[in-house]
């Protein structure tokens, strides 16, 4: 019980903090201010609906000469929700791979499951930790606007405790009960408390979701602000749906990319050969998991971005048009250089068996065709350019590159990028076997025409919508493109599933037999993950501009003005760092306990 | 005759790096410095990537270096380049250090967000639903929406011609005084990634009329809302996209 009293008291102090806030600020402390306070009117008509949104000033934000406001709530948000991904992520994560144990009857993936849930019991006190002082900095800086936002969203509040008491209880008995019920229905239960303990921090997550998104696209207020009664209607505004898939298929791949850096670090500090075996095989299966939750996300990612035009063109414009697309071409270049860490995690993994070695001659094709597409995927429409430049150039643009730096030209890279990964991925598979199956050339031929059609599709497609129609089959095309990629993806895999059925093994896979520097690769695609999460949640906060709440809640505290890209890439980058440390110290803890399943 | 891994690894960075300044040298057309660091960045990661994607590859490639730092029999070739690396680094930094007369690198934002509301010629327009009024005539009356056009290339020639040029490609005589430049408009990148509304709000407004938010946004483009008609603007907008063949950017509706 003692060891457990750092998160019961974080947990505890969270609950108390909120609770007490949302006590302090509920909606008749609010109204009673008065127009002095807030510059809030509480005319009689809008008191019947609620109240309306305060137009503050300067005077209405406590000042400080020590800190900058804005950094602070800002770094402590983003801390919170890195390690809230953490929590919410990594049990995704472990059902998922005690359900595939349960499954497959392998008690490596129980044991693998098991280290994780005990690696993240310390995360969950960091969560709770730096959720009590983002609470306590939210609300001592920016008191009004989340005044204004408790007298709407106060009866998700006690949802949220609800969901987290039901979350804490549930992942206390998921690891306590794990050595206790380790068979037969026993193992069911426990793989049902699993999913309950998922289930709660989703809903969480949806409930911290409203909020957020209600500051994006306001819904059921008056033009005021004034609240119309029906919080239904302010949960489930436009963003609600579209940020609620990006975020859950984001943690499932964040979840896997921290389990593959926790086996990275136990692979390169493993002392004998099982241990390497055991680790090195961890992060291959988190990876694989990672990558496979990566592939849809660049499509959620398009919904919500969709909608975000939708609702407002004015957001939609900031965000890819204007200033803020600086940040989409940093996100281009991590997203592809995520790509080509998987890519390179893959080709090293030929060296586990013998038979890899006929693949090895592929890789240069691919990493050749993976790289065209990553040049087309970060460059950028509107140049950064010295004088002398733009004055050859005759502009922002450049003759040849410009339409590479089109959304087209984008969507036509991404998805071939994909497609090259998922090749890399079917010769790593094919490399411990050889189909004997009769009709194996032919089947062969037939998924390179599969593939080959693909590509030729998806290229045709970006170039004729995407240049040579109206723009509205533009945006439009990139639906078939990804029908094409997912297509093409499904039809291989049945072909190979097919090919491969009672294969002659070439050379099993030696587990363990990774070079070193494989593992970097796998840090790569954590801190990558970690930084764009902070870099591209930054953006989609910021498209708000002066706005706490768009439209309805004017910013006028002394910071209401946009930082610099470089300033903002700063903030991010000092805070990713600030995590991935307190993450390798996790592990490092972890790794002193030592492993004690089944012991 | 089989080239050793290291002098591939050089050759293929050479060969890449000089086919990413041929632009500039040969069309006059340079691809920025900032760009030709990525792809360089870029290249060189992927080339070491597929070279160390196995062991023996890996040994191959590095241990050229490490002989020369190791091996006795080479203590000649370790000190020349011993001392060749330092002059070239110091070089490099000389160079890089030394532009100190030289503007730095523009950071704009092109197309900065419109404001929701947009007032002008006594009247507010709804920038999210503001359309073309005359663009319906194009398939109302092929007629008329060619007298508009030719109308609008009055219009354009008498006044818009002098920076943006007679081929529409941003051009024109006093374009080289202007920071920035004007836009083109010929290409599928600039006004066909737009709808009307928008041109109609940057020729409107210009300069003057960038919202103070979404920046850094700049233009040399002038106000024309005290010397145009709003028709006169409507006009020139049909002129444009009709002359260079482009289509105004059309919103999605329902069904579409």
């Amino acid at each position: 019980m003692r060891k457990h009293l750092p998160g019961l008291f974080g947990v505890v102090s969270f609950i108390l903090v909120v609770l007490v806030f949302s006590q302090t600020y509920a909606p008749s402390a609010f109204a009673d201010d008065g127009p002095d306070a807030a510059g809030v009117s509480t005319q009689a008509s809008a008191v019947e609906a609620g109240p309306i949104a305060p137009r503050l000033t300067k005077d209405d934000y406590p000042s400080s000469t020590i800190v900058r406001p804005r950094v602070v709530v800002w770094l402590a948000a983003q801390m919170h929700l890195w390690f809230a991904a953490f929590v919410l992520a990594v049990p995704i994560f472990v059902v998922v791979i005690e359900a595939i144990g349960i499954c497959r009857k392998d008690e490596r993936y129980d044991r693998m499951a098991y280290e994780f849930i005990r690696v993240s019991m310390t995360a969950y006190t960091l969560t709770a930790g730096t959720g009590v002082v983002f609470a306590v900095v939210l609300f001592f800086f920016y008191p009004h606007l989340m005044r204004y936002l408790l007298s709407i969203f106060r009866p998700t509040v006690f949802l949220y405790f609800i969901f987290f008491v039901l979350e804490n209880a549930a992942l206390i008995m998921y690891f306590r009960l794990w050595k206790r019920l380790k068979t037969g229905a026993g193992k069911i239960a426990h793989l049902c408390i699993g999913i309950a303990l998922n289930l709660a921090g989703t809903a969480i997550m949806f409930v911290a979701n409203a909020w957020v998104t209600f500051m994006m696209s306001p819904a059921g207020v008056d033009l005021k602000g004034a609240f119309q009664g029906d919080v239904w209607a302010a949960v489930h505004n436009n963003l609600w749906n579209p940020m609620n898939l990006h975020r859950f298929i984001a943690n499932i791949a964040y979840g896997g990319s921290i389990v593959g850096a926790y086996a990275a670090y136990r692979f390169l500090s493993s002392a004998t050969e099982e241990e390497k075996a055991h680790y090195d095989w961890m992060g291959y299966t988190a990876n694989l998991i990672a990558i496979g939750a990566l592939l849809p996300l660049p499509f959620a990612g398009y919904w919500l971005t969709a909608e975000i035009y939708a609702y407002s063109q004015q957001m939609g414009i900031t965000l890819m048009g204007g200033v803020f697309a600086w940040l989409f071409i940093i996100q281009a270049v991590i997203i592809g250089a995520l790509f080509l860490a998987a890519n390179y995690y893959l080709w090293c993994g030929l060296s586990r068996s013998e038979g890899g070695k006929r693949y090895t001659p592929y890789i240069k094709y691919i990493a050749f065709m993976v790289a065209v597409s990553f040049i087309v995927w970060f460059t950028p429409h509107t140049l950064i350019l010295k004088p002398w430049e733009a004055s050859a150039l005759g502009g922002q643009y450049h003759p040849y590159l410009g339409p590479l730096g089109l959304m087209p030209a984008k969507n036509t890279a991404v998805n071939i990028m994909l497609l090259f990964t998922f090749l890399s991925f079917l010769f790593y598979r094919r490399a411990n076997r050889v189909a004997v199956v009769s009709w194996a050339p032919y089947g062969k031929a037939a998924q390179t025409a599969i593939f080959s059609s693909a590509i030729l599709n998806i290229v045709f497609l970006g170039v004729y919508y995407g240049y040579f129609t109206n723009t509205v089959y533009k945006v439009a095309s990139s639906v078939p493109q990804v029908a094409t990629t997912l297509f093409a993806i499904i039809a291989c895999l049945t072909v190979e599933f097919f090919i491969y059925r009672g294969a002659k093994e070439a050379g099993p896979y030696k587990w363990g037999r990774m070079p070193e520097r494989s593992q970097y690769a796998i840090f790569l695609i954590t801190v990558s993950f970690t930084w764009l999460m902070g870099l591209m949640g930054y953006v989609r906060a910021a498209i708000r501009q002066h706005w706490h709440v768009f439209s309805v809640v004017r910013d006028a505290s002394p910071d209401a003005f946009t930082p610099t890209i470089g300033y903002a890439a700063n903030v991010v980058s000092i805070g990713t760092i600030i995590f991935m440390a307190l993450v390798v110290f996790i592990f490092w803890l972890s790794g002193r306990k030592g492993a004690d399943y089944g012991e | 005759m089989r080239i050793p891994k290291l002098a591939q690894f050089i050759i293929i960075v050479a060969v890449l790096y000089a086919l990413l300044k041929a632009p500039g040298v040969f069309l006059g057309k340079p691809i920025p410095e900032s760009l030709i660091f990525m792809y360089m960045v870029l290249v060189v990661a992927t080339v070491l990537l597929v070279m160390t994607s196995t062991d023996e590859s890996a040994e191959e490639l590095f241990s050229p270096i490490r002989a020369l730092v190791q091996d006795p029999k080479k203590a000649f070739a370790r000190n020349i380049v011993f001392v060749i690396a330092p002059l070239v680094a110091g070089y490099i930094a000389y160079g890089l250090s030394s532009k100190g007369m030289e503007p730095p690198a523009e950071l704009r934002s092109i197309h900065p967000a419109p404001l929701s509301k947009m007032a002008a010629y006594g009247k507010r327009f709804d920038m999210a639903t503001l359309e073309n009024p005359l663009r319906a005539t194009e398939t109302e009356d092929k007629e008329i929406f060619n007298a508009y056009v030719a109308e609008g290339a009055g219009i354009y020639f008498k006044n818009c011609f002098f920076c943006h040029g007679g081929k529409l490609d941003g051009r024109g005589h006093y374009a080289h005084a202007l920071t920035p430049r004007p836009l083109p408009f010929k290409g599928r990148d600039t006004i066909a990634q737009l709808s009307e509304s928008y041109v109609f709000w940057r020729v409107v407004k210009g300069g003057p009329g960038l919202p103070s938010e979404g920046g850094p946004a700049d233009s040399s483009m002038p106000a024309w809302e005290d010397k145009l008609t709003e028709e006169e603007v409507w006009k020139v907008v049909l002129f444009l996209y009709d002359f260079t063949g482009n289509r105004p950017r059309e919103r999605a509706r329902e069904g579409k």
